[in-house]
C-alpha cells in the first residue's frame, strides 16, 4: 500500500518513539506498574485509543503484520481506522487473522485463539487507575501502590456483594500482576481476564489521556481479585453461537426485531469466520446454496 | 511492667506559635490516660504528634512493638508505620464523618480494617463485622444501611467498632462524645468504659469536658499554652486541683 508521504514512519517521529520504548521498558521490568510517558497528540479523539496508538507506533517495524480489533471485531470503525492509519503511515502489512499478526491492537477484547511467545498486544486504556473511583486524589492511589495497601480495593467487592449477592464488575475486573501490583486490565470483559494469566505474549496498555504505559511481560502471573467464599467466575452463556456453534467464546447479544428476537454471536469475528470457515455451524447459520 | 508508649520532650511550633512544648508521660497497656485542656491548648496537637501524623521538631515517641521492644516511631518506615495504625492502633475522630467512609455499607466500614490485614473470606468478615455492630449496641440487621442514615451517636459507635475491629493495643481519641447529646453522650461514656475493660485497652483520650476524663480516665495531663501544668491520677487532680489553672478549670464547670 502507498504511504503518506511527509510523515515519519508509523506517524510519531524517532524522539517520541524512543521515549515511548523507554517507558515501555521500564514497564516491562515492573510488571503492573504505571508508568508516566509524554503523551502526544494524535489524529483522532480521546478515549479512541490515542494511548494504543502511540504504544503500536513506537514498536512497529516494517517486517511487522498489524490486527486492529475493537469489541473483538475487525471491521467496526474504530479498528478499521487505526489499521488505516499504519498502513499508510508506516506501509506495514495488516491482517484480520490472530495467528498471521505480530502485533495487535485492541479496545474491549482478546482474541479467543491462544496468543505465541512471538506476538504483542496493544491495549487502549481509557482509565489506568484501578483504585481511581474510590480515591481520587492520585497522590493518595500513588502511595498506595507504594505500599501495596489494596485493602479499599476489597471493600469495594464487599460492597458488592452486600448489595447484588455477587461481585458486580464484569468488564475492567481488577487484576494483581505478579503478587505485587494491582492493575486495572482495561476494559475488557472479565470472561478475558484468565487470558492475561500466563500469557506467552507481551502484553502492553497504553492510556493517552491520562499518560500512562504499563505492561504484563509474558508468562506473568495474573490473579484477579476475589474472596475464598466468592471465588472469581467468568461470563457464561445459555446458548452456543448462533453462526459457528462454538459454547466457549464470548458471545455477543444481538436484538433482531422488536417481538424478543435475538442472537448470541462470537465477539470475536475473526474466530467465528474461521471456526464457519472449517465447517462449523449454528442455528442461524446460513443455509448451504446447494441444500435449497 | 514495661510502659507501652513512652513520650519524652516532644515539641512543636508552628513558626512563632508553640503547639507543644516539652510533653512528657508513659502510657502502660490497659491505662487511660485523658488529656484535658481549653481550646488551642495543644491537646489536639499532641494527639497528633502521638498517633505520627505530625512529626515533632523535637523529643521521641516511642512504642512498644510486639517482639521489637520500644520503638522510636519517627525511625519507623512509613508503611510500618501505616501497619501500626491499621492493627495495633486505633484513632476515634471527633467528627465521625472524617474516620468513617460514608458511601460504602456499615459492615464494609468495619470490614475495612479486616481485609487491609488480609482477611478474604466474605463470611467471617461479615459475621464480624456483624458481632462488632452488636458490642457498640447497633442493631446487627443495619449491616447493609450506609452510616449516612445513622444518627450522630450511632455513627460515633460505628466508628468505634470500624477500630476496634483488629483488637488493638492503643486507641487515640479526638473529643469522641462532642457534638452529641448529653443522654447520648452517657450512654456513649457508658460503653467506651466497659469495651476499654473489656479489652484492655490503652487509650490517650483528649476532651475538654472534664466529665469524660473523670468517667474514662485513669490519669490526667492538664495542658495550657502547649505545656502541662499538672498531672497525676484523676480523681486527685479533680479533687485537689495544685496548678492555678487547673483550679480555674475545675471551678468552671457548671453545676446542675
Amino acid at each position: 500500500m502507498n504511504t503518506v508521504a511527509g510523515y515519519n514512519f508509523a506517524y510519531l517521529d524517532e524522539q517520541t518513539k524512543r521515549m515511548i520504548r523507554r517507558a515501555l521498558l521500564k514497564a516491562v521490568a515492573i510488571p503492573g506498574y504505571q508508568v508516566p510517558f509524554g503523551s502526544r497528540e494524535m489524529p483522532l479523539p480521546y478515549g479512541w485509543g490515542t494511548g494504543g496508538i502511540q504504544v503500536t507506533a513506537s514498536i512497529l517495524g516494517r517486517s511487522d503484520v498489524l490486527k486492529v480489533i475493537d469489541q473483538g471485531s475487525d471491521d467496526t470503525t474504530n479498528a478499521v481506522n487505526i489499521r488505516r492509519f499504519f498502513a499508510q503511515t508506516a506501509g506495514v502489512a495488516t491482517t484480520d487473522s490472530t495467528g498471521e499478526a505480530s502485533i495487535i491492537q485492541t479496545r474491549h477484547r482478546i482474541p479467543e485463539k491462544p496468543l505465541g511467545e512471538h506476538q504483542i498486544m496493544v491495549y487502549q486504556v481509557p482509565l489506568p487507575e484501578p483504585l481511581g473511583r474510590l480515591e481520587p486524589r492520585e497522590a493518595v492511589t500513588r502511595k498506595l501502590h507504594a505500599l501495596a495497601d489494596y485493602g479499599l480495593m476489597h471493600v469495594k467487592l464487599y460492597e458488592d456483594i452486600a448489595r447484588y449477592g455477587h461481585i458486580a464488575s464484569t468488564y475492567d475486573y481488577p487484576v494483581l500482576v505478579n503478587g505485587r501490583y494491582l492493575m486495572a486490565p482495561s476494559p475488557i470483559p472479565k470472561f478475558d481476564n484468565p487470558k492475561l494469566h500466563m500469557n506467552p505474549a507481551l502484553q502492553l496498555f497504553g492510556a493517552g489521556r491520562e499518560k500512562r504505559v504499563y505492561a504484563i511481560p509474558p508468562y506473568t502471573r495474573v490473579e484477579s481479585l476475589d474472596f475464598e467464599d466468592h471465588p472469581f467466575s467468568v461470563q457464561r452463556w445459555d446458548e452456543p453461537c448462533a453462526l459457528c456453534g462454538t459454547a466457549d467464546s464470548f458471545l455477543d447479544e444481538v436484538v433482531l426485531d422488536d417481538a424478543g428476537g435475538r442472537m448470541f454471536v462470537c465477539s470475536d469475528s475473526d474466530y467465528c469466520k474461521t471456526r464457519q470457515g472449517a465447517g462449523h455451524t449454528g442455528s442461524q447459520s446460513p443455509i448451504p446454496a446447494e441444500a435449497t | 511492667m514495661n510502659p507501652l508508649l513512652r513520650v519524652e520532650g516532644l515539641s512543636k511550633r508552628f513558626g512563632e506559635h508553640i503547639g507543644c512544648a516539652d510533653v512528657g508521660f508513659d502510657l502502660y497497656p490497659g491505662e487511660v490516660l485523658a488529656v484535658v485542656g481549653e481550646s488551642g491548648s495543644g491537646k489536639s496537637t499532641l494527639l497528633k504528634l502521638l498517633s505520627t501524623r505530625l512529626a515533632a521538631d523535637a523529643g521521641h515517641v516511642r512504642y512498644q512493638i510486639t517482639g521489637r521492644g520500644l520503638v522510636d516511631l519517627a525511625e519507623l518506615s512509613e508503611a510500618e508505620r501505616r501497619w501500626l495504625l491499621r492493627t495495633d492502633w486505633g484513632f476515634v475522630e471527633q467528627n465521625p464523618r472524617d474516620g468513617l467512609r460514608m458511601n460504602v455499607s456499615a459492615g464494609a466500614n468495619v470490614g475495612e480494617r479486616l481485609m487491609a490485614t488480609g482477611a478474604r473470606h466474605y463470611g467471617q468478615i461479615r459475621a464480624t463485622a456483624s458481632d462488632w455492630l452488636a458490642r457498640v449496641e447497633l442493631d446487627p440487621a443495619r449491616l447493609d444501611e450506609l452510616p449516612t442514615g445513622f444518627s450522630g451517636g450511632m455513627q460515633q459507635r460505628l466508628q468505634i467498632a470500624r477500630n476496634l475491629v483488629t483488637r488493638p493495643r492503643l486507641v487515640f481519641m479526638d473529643e469522641p462524645t462532642a457534638g452529641l447529646d448529653v443522654s447520648v453522650q452517657a450512654r456513649l461514656l457508658d460503653l467506651m468504659r466497659e469495651l476499654v475493660t473489656d479489652l484492655g485497652l490503652a487509650a490517650v483520650i483528649v476532651t475538654h469536658d472534664l466529665a469524660v476524663a473523670r468517667l474514662l480516665g485513669h490519669r490526667l495531663l492538664v495542658m495550657r499554652r502547649g505545656r502541662v501544668v499538672e498531672t497525676g491520677l484523676t480523681d486527685q487532680v479533680l479533687d485537689d486541683p495544685q496548678h492555678p489553672y487547673t483550679q480555674l478549670l475545675v471551678s468552671s464547670v457548671l453545676q446542675v
